[in-house]
């Protein structure tokens, strides 16, 4: 029996779950390990877990909930890397990383090579996918039956403390707006008025590259590209970053792309839709002044 | 304690990589190989420990073709103590190599497996979840920082969150992300240097069956080239005129 489970650490995961169950076209129950929702499926299994525990605490009994399912799919993040690997690894069963098409029930398309390439690949069920939900038309999931599901954690490794998810601006991977720097932002602090000033004007997320990360000016969850997060705002302002394949792999499907660079053979020009070759302090603050709508 | 470090061979990372137009595979005529930028930092990691006392042993393992030894030398004049080049011109995907690589851990026993967390052609960011789930051994993925404890590790990992820690007793597996550290150079001549050292071709001890097929590889459509404008005013009413504010 082809159905589909969608697997979700909260309830922000499940909204961005109905572009994929929609294209994908199986029935569909949902798993939602914290929070509550009253769609998500036929059935909505919610496990109400206040943190989330490590994937190898879980994995084993989450492989045996999930064997009735042909497909079991979550949202491209690292947390659902660690998981949907792990249980795949138990059951040796297929796994798809970051989906962004579907041509049928065993026939995705997914990126490699930094976003270089995009390959067509087979699996037979049980098949798990993580996706990459701004590749997929928006849709809502269907309301359902909830039934609670207790979770509880087998030994494994063990979390002496994490960081807390941050209020404050909007989450990257759902952002309409970013406003995104590189190396020449120097030190956290010019990073943070500089980029942060317009990114809050402008009610958008900050983001980073991995040299702005590496050498302190930004916090690693604000790091985009190939190995960091994938964005796609409906307007991304890059400045001060040169565009390596690695950051554009993060990028590519942003709506709109604005580079400032004052290097005019800098290769982010060639996929910005429009750039000025400039000094991106001279022109941050002027944009936070003068575009319509930014509060100052 | 003996560290296992698999290592995986790649088209340069910092290469433009295009698909053939046949869409039959990856166009790299004329491109380099190197090791996996993420098994560098894994191996760098392992060579640290052992110089650090902590570390007594360290194997690099490859699955792949004849040409995979290159990558395993340069292993080597890293520091691994010795290699295996586990032969195949079969095609792999995460299940076939992290089956192989489970029943090389159990042979050879090591306490840690220390990789990198994705392959940079493929960036399936698999392989170490799925060994570590067949081995039943505790998982830390995404490593930015490990230290020793008296039968463990403490890891640091990074999540979409920022950073978690993390403790897992040993027998584990690792995956270690970008920020770990910064792997040393290797001139040419470290890596002849290093022909001493044992370098072990092996057969497969498993059927190297794979779950994911890739049916054809194509470019994606390239962004349509913008414009140039050349003053804030011009890019104020650029953007304006998008629509996306
Ligand atoms: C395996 C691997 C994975 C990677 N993953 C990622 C990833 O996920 N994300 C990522 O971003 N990178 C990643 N990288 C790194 C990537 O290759 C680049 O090194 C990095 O993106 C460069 O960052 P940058 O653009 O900030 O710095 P640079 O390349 O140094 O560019 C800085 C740019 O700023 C311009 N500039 C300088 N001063 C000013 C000024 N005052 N005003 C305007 N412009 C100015 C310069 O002209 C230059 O173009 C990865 C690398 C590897 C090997």
């Amino acid at each position: 029996m082809s159905r589909l489970l969608l697997i979700a650490f909260d309830e922000s995961d499940l909204n961005s779950c109905g572009g994929f169950a929609t294209a994908l076209g199986l029935p569909y129950d949902a798993l939602l390990l914290s929070g509550n929702s009253t769609v998500g499926g036929e059935k909505i299994f919610q496990a109400g877990l206040t943190a989330i525990p490590t994937a190898d605490t879980v994995a084993g009994l989450l492989a045996v909930f999930v064997h009735t399912y042909s497909h079991v799919a979550f949202v491209s993040s690292m947390r659902s890397k660690d998981l949907a690997a792990r249980i795949a690894g138990i059951l040796d069963a297929a796994m798809i990383t970051d989906a962004i098409g579907i041509e049928s029930p065993t026939t995705f398309l997914r990126p490699m090579v930094a976003g270089a390439v995009i390959a067509t690949v087979d699996a037979e069920p049980p098949v798990f996918i993580t996706f990459r939900p701004s590749n997929f038309a928006p849709a809502e999931l269907t309301a359902g039956t909830v039934v609670p599901m207790g979770i509880e954690p087998a030994p494994g490794s063990k979390v002496v403390k994490a960081s807390a998810k941050t209020a404050g601006r909007p989450d990257l991977s759902q952002a309409k707006i970013i406003v995104s720097g590189g190396k020449p932002l120097k030190d956290a602090a010019t990073f943070e008025t500089v980029l942060g000033g317009l990114a809050d004007a402008l009610g958008g997320a900050v983001g980073a590259t991995r040299a702005a990360v590496d050498t302190g000016i930004a916090p690693n969850e604000l790091q985009v590209g190939q190995t960091g997060k994938i964005v796609a705002p409906n307007l991304y302002i890059a400045a001060g970053i040169s565009g390596s394949t690695q950051h554009m792999a993060g990028i590519k499907d942003s709506k709109v792309i604005v580079a400032i660079n004052k290097d005019g053979d800098a290769p982010i020009f060639e996929v910005a839709d429009i750039g000025i070759v400039a000094d991106l302090f001279d022109v941050l603050p002027q944009l936070q002044a003068k575009l319509p709508g930014a509060r100052s | 304690m003996r560290i296992l470090i698999p290592i995986k061979r790649v088209v340069d990372p910092y290469a433009k990589v295009r698909a053939l137009p046949s869409g039959e595979g990856l166009d790299t005529a004329g491109l380099k190989f190197e090791i996996n930028p993420f098994d560098e930092i894994a191996l760098e990691e392992a060579v640290r420990m052992k110089e650090r006392g902590e570390a007594t042993e360290l194997i690099a393992i490859t699955i792949g073709g004849s040409e995979c030894e290159e990558q395993l030398r340069k292993s080597l004049a890293i520091g691994a103590d010795k290699a295996i080049l586990v032969e195949t011109t079969s095609a792999l995907d995460p299940s076939a190599v992290s089956t192989e690589l489970a029943a090389w851990a159990k042979e050879l026993q090591p306490d840690l497996i220390l990789m990198g967390k994705q392959g940079t052609e493929n960036d399936e960011n698999q392989t170490g979840q799925r060994l570590a789930a067949k081995l039943d051994w505790p998982q830390a993925t995404f490593a930015s920082k490990i230290e020793k404890l008296a039968s463990g590790f403490q890891v640091t990992r990074e999540t979409d969150l920022g950073e978690e820690v993390v403790e897992v007793a040993q027998p584990a597996v690792i995956t270690v992300d970008l920020r770990l550290n910064e792997p040393r150079y290797i001139a040419l001549p470290g890596i002849i240097k290093a022909r001493s050292k044992p370098l072990e071709r092996a057969t497969p001890k498993t059927a190297l069956t794979v779950k994911v097929k890739t049916r054809s590889y194509a470019n994606p459509p390239a962004r349509g080239a913008g414009i140039r404008v050349n003053s804030v005013d011009e890019l104020v009413a650029a953007i304006a005129a998008k629509g996306v504010l």
